[in-house]
């Protein structure tokens, strides 16, 4: 059984006809100890998908009309609100983007983190688990730093608060939404560092959600492609960088200059991400595409398995 | 003589303090800063965030006035201007803004936005050829003119960028200053708006100081780059040499910190500890000896290292400049 | 949405209050002085208004059985100038015979039809109200903005000008003010003076708080752009800054109205602001000070409940036009 694993799942804005889908049939798998990375653009979808996992996205205005997230086969979108509380933490635990906003500016930091033990693991929620924590996420100083506010911290430090509250309560799977874009290139080194030693050491699975393809190769070992809110590509993420697939996947490579790369121009993505509520009939891709015919406008392409563990949403993939 | 010449730039804040505010500290956010742009090249200035480079570009453009140092445009001291004579040379100069969402009026339509930059200056007489310039600089940035009468909320974050290349290039400046000018913008637009700055350095010679903190895209556009920390400058070069030999140790951390697709490259990185230091307080001797991994003291603490020519066309401020670091 | 209905109804309606209103604010009618209030009743699918008569006590009236005389509409009754310009003599609807009034809420000691001058009286009261703000606020978003556009000494003088006008009570202000003006004044010097004082109360905290929007404003990047371009500073303050500002100044400005409103009530009431025999509804509740008055002929409070509706209508628009103005992206 996967630790996490979601089911076709459909989410709209709104309900009726005003209804506006955001995740359309979405389906990925997480297993216990992996890294998936999901990537994808503004708009796509994909930090919608993520916070549905803990069912964190209200409805109204949300509406699930389909699909399940089995965590540990229980679906989340059945759960009562006290089996919501016990998983969120428990099993699956948050590190999102701006870590200055994430953090109470009201409370110290040691209390922070203590509120997360309180909730899951109330034996443990001692000063003492807590410089432990933050010796774990690589703070020096702990002992001091527990009485720090929020704003006496640099954007590294907090993100690295963050990621102790989240393991705070040893949970099986981390969901962290774009948790160095805010950061300084060098301290995203650092974080994503950090990560990759505490998935060594904890055995925990994390969900990755970016838009640099460059994260990917250093920590992903599937990856997930969203475009408009559907997984346009999945496979083993080694595969992905050195033989992408979906012809969006190949356009986005191409579109990041590469250091040293030597190209005179950029080859860009024509138009502009379809926005919710916008999206073209047929394949989404199919008015910026270089490969795209008549007939992928007609209808949605299915994702289809092509290879062992890889999955294309486009029938001529295999055109260069 | 070059388009632009910065010499010894100092933009200082005061830290106001106590009950009367009397200054005792400043924030050094830019430090003696010196450098040239030709006409034509584009100027790339790498660095992370507290380093100064927004500083500097804003001193440049006189939006923030500089506490000490020259800014010369060909030839003419700006800093010694104001008034109507500073008006009138803006028009050389101008800047394109990081924020898709906040460089243009929420409340004034894109004619309004792309128009005043004319008006300001009266360089059309007519209505009709005051239109008829929109237009053109619509079309120049590959907007469709019908956008003209539509309200910045109604574009995607790539088209407001472009407006707002518009309004820079409606007063035919000779020096556009980019401040981060894609990196709020989603990965497959950011090409989009790289091309179309390049595209139109081609066509009318405009030279760019295109500021970022992501080296790869400074590095694509720029012929040459120069890497900021702390408010001072640390290395200067070729862009394509600075990728392949960086000299200063803080040049090579930013390269190896970078994420690779190229999963086969397994790089280890350089990691540099703890967080950048207080632009208050900068460290004596060399700013960034703190967190390097070839400092030796006493001389990297004590002595502070100018920025000389250690190769042909490199120069780098470190006392072991050129050493590699071991990973 | 209902607010801003009944808003245009009644300024429609003191616009045209000498066509409305049966009669003028000062005919006087010793006969019927404080008559209960007249109404029309359905007669044979007419509307028809009965004749009254003197009853045996002072002050109550019957009216008489079997005599009435209907209304009609456009009926010619005293002459009157509409707008204040053009001379006519038709009214909304009337008898047309004097010998049976139609004084729809009363009249008061003097006779005087109580609507009529409610009337007349809102073609003051309102007005005073849009004028006042429209005075006070665009005074207020420009200091406001020139304060917080160039900080430093700028700054600091003129807040403390505001803290120090907005420190003193409203009322004993108003009062104050009131007094540095000559008592002999013509009504329309005492309009204008009854704005210039509210105006002047009213700028300061408008001030304020544009001050403190255009602190952050002036950061956005847009209004960078425009100080690059080489715009003037006051160009970049009115063009970028102010409107900019629009939404919650349009909403402050709804919801003030009301103040000024009873500002000019108050001043009123007290006998200091416009005098009779022109009407305002603030010196038209002077008669409500006297409790036999209350008791006894209540429809003299009718411009109490003017000013309560009109208060209303101005909070319902004031919401309306916040939630409006939320959508903007």
């Amino acid at each position: 059984m996967n630790l996490l694993e979601i089911k076709n799942l459909k989410m709209d804005f709104g309900s009726g006809t005003d209804a506006l889908r955001a995740v359309d049939g979405v389906s990925l798998m997480v297993d216990a100890g992996e890294t998936v990375c999901l990537v994808g653009e503004s708009g796509c979808g994909k930090t919608i998908t993520a916070l549905s996992i803990a069912r964190l996205v209200p409805t109204p205005p949300a509406n699930y009309v389909g699909g399940e997230i089995l965590l540990n086969g229980r679906d989340v979108l059945k759960m009562s609100n006290g089996e919501l509380r016990d998983i969120r933490g428990g099993v699956v635990s948050y590190v999102f983007q701006e870590p200055g906003a994430s953090l109470n500016p009201v409370f110290r930091v040691g209390n922070q983190i203590k509120e997360s033990l309180k909730l899951h693991k109330p034996e443990k929620a001692t000063d003492k688990e807590v410089i432990r924590l933050l010796k774990l996420v690589g703070i020096p100083a702990p002992e001091s730093r527990i009485k720090n506010y929020p704003f006496e911290m640099s954007g590294g430090m907090q993100q690295r608060v963050m990621i102790a509250m989240a393991l705070a309560s040893e949970p099986k799977l981390l969901v962290a939404d774009e948790p160095t874009t805010a950061l300084d290139v060098t301290i995203q080194a650092q974080i994503l560092e950090l990560l990759h030693d505490l998935k060594q050491r904890l055995g925990m699975a994390i969900l990755l959600i970016t838009h640099n393809l460059g994260i990917v190769g250093d920590m992903a070992d599937r990856v997930a492609v969203m475009y408009a809110g559907q997984i346009v590509e999945l496979s083993p993420a080694k595969e992905l960088l050195r033989c992408p697939m979906h012809p969006y996947t190949k356009a986005l490579m191409n579109a990041v200059p590469k250091l040293a790369g030597g190209a005179n121009r950029l080859s860009a993505i024509p138009g502009n991400v379809p926005r919710i509520g916008n999206f073209p009939p047929g394949c989404r891709f199919a008015p910026r595409c270089p490969i795209a015919k008549p007939e992928c406008s007609a209808k949605i392409p299915e994702l289809v398995e092509v290879e062992a563990g890889r999955f294309v949403r486009c029938p001529f993939w295999k055109t260069p | 003589m070059s388009l632009l010449e910065v010499k010894n730039l100092k933009v200082h804040f005061p830290v106001k303090h106590g009950m009367f505010s009397h200054t005792r500290e400043s924030v050094k956010a830019v430090d003696d800063v010196s450098f040239a742009i030709e006409p034509g090249e584009t100027l790339g200035l790498v660095g992370e965030s507290g380093c100064g480079k927004t500083t500097l570009g804003r001193a440049i453009v006189r939006l923030v006035e500089p506490t000490a140092g020259g800014v010369l445009l060909n030839g003419e001291d700006i800093t010694a201007m104001s008034g109507s004579v500073l008006r009138v040379r803006r028009r050389k100069f101008q800047m394109i803004f990081q924020d898709p969402y906040g460089s243009l009026n929420p409340r004034m339509t894109v004619e309004q936005i792309v128009g005043e930059a004319l008006d300001i200056h009266k360089l059309t007489d007519s209505k009709s050829a005051r239109q008829k310039r929109i237009f053109e600089l619509l079309k120049a940035v590959g907007l469709d003119a019908v956008y003209a009468q539509r309200y910045p909320h109604e574009f995607s974050g790539g088209q407001r960028q472009r407006i707002g290349i518009a309004r820079a290039l409606a007063v035919e400046p000779e020096l556009i200053i980019c401040d981060e000018p894609v990196s709020a913008l989603d990965v497959s637009v950011q090409a989009q708006i790289i091309n179309l700055l390049q595209d139109l350095q081609q066509q009318r010679g405009i030279a760019y100081l295109f500021i970022a903190h992501d080296l790869a895209v400074v590095e694509h556009i720029s012929r040459r780059v120069m890497v900021m920390y702390l408010g001072k400058i640390v290395e200067t070069a070729e862009a394509k040499t600075i990728i392949r030999a960086p000299q200063h140790p803080y040049t090579q951390a930013l390269i190896s910190a970078i994420p690779e697709v190229d999963p086969e490259t397994k790089r280890r990185r350089i990691i540099l500890p703890g967080d950048v230091p207080s632009p208050i307080h900068p460290p004596g001797g060399c700013p960034f000896h703190p967190r390097c991994p070839i400092a030796q003291l006493p001389r990297c603490k004590d002595e502070f290292p100018e920025l000389r020519e250690v190769k042909p066309g490199v120069w780098a401020s470190c006392h072991f400049a050129g050493k590699k670091i071991d990973r | 949405m209902a607010g801003g209905v009944i808003l245009i109804v009644l300024y429609l309606v003191a616009l045209f209050a000498g066509f409305v209103a049966p009669y003028s604010y000062d005919h006087l009618d010793t006969n019927y002085s404080f008559h209960q209030p007249i109404l029309p009743h359905l007669q044979n699918f007419r509307l028809v208004v009965p004749r009254y008569e003197q009853g045996a006590a002072i002050f109550s009236y019957h009216a008489v059985v079997g005599d009435s005389k209907p209304i009609h509409f456009f009926v010619h009754g005293a002459k009157y100038k509409l707008f204040g310009l053009v001379p006519t003599a038709i009214h909304l609807f009337g008898t047309g015979d004097d010998r049976y009034p139609i004084y729809l809420l009363g009249t008061d000691q003097f006779g005087r039809d109580v609507f009529s001058r409610l009337l007349y009286g809102s073609q003051i009261s309102l007005s005073i109200g849009v004028i006042g703000i429209l005075l006070s606020f665009t005074f207020g978003m420009m200091i406001g903005g020139i304060s917080g556009y160039f900080s430093g000494w700028t700054d600091t003088v003129i807040m403390r000008l505001c803290e120090l006008i907005m420190s003193i009570p409203a009322l004993y202000l108003i009062i104050s003010l009131r007094a540095t003006f000559p008592p002999g004044m013509s009504s329309a010097q005492v309009y204008a003076m009854i704005i210039i004082i509210l105006s002047f109360i009213g700028w300061a905290s408008m001030a304020r708080v544009i001050r403190g929007m255009t602190l952050s404003l002036r950061e956005q990047q847009f209004v960078l752009a425009a100080r690059s371009l080489g715009q003037t500073h006051l160009k970049v303050i009115v063009r970028h800054i102010l409107p900019n500002t629009f939404s919650y100044v349009i909403v402050a400005a709804t919801l003030s109205v009301p103040y000024y409103i009873l500002g000019e009530v108050v001043l009123s009431f007290l006998g200091v602001g416009i005098q009779e025999p022109n009407a305002s509804w603030g010196n038209m509740l002077t008669a409500a000070q006297n409790t036999e008055y209350l008791r006894n002929y209540p429809w003299l409070l009718a411009p109490g409940a003017a000013i309560f509706i009109t208060v209303l209508a101005f909070n319902f628009l004031g919401d309306g036009l916040r939630d409006a103005a939320d959508t903007k992206a």
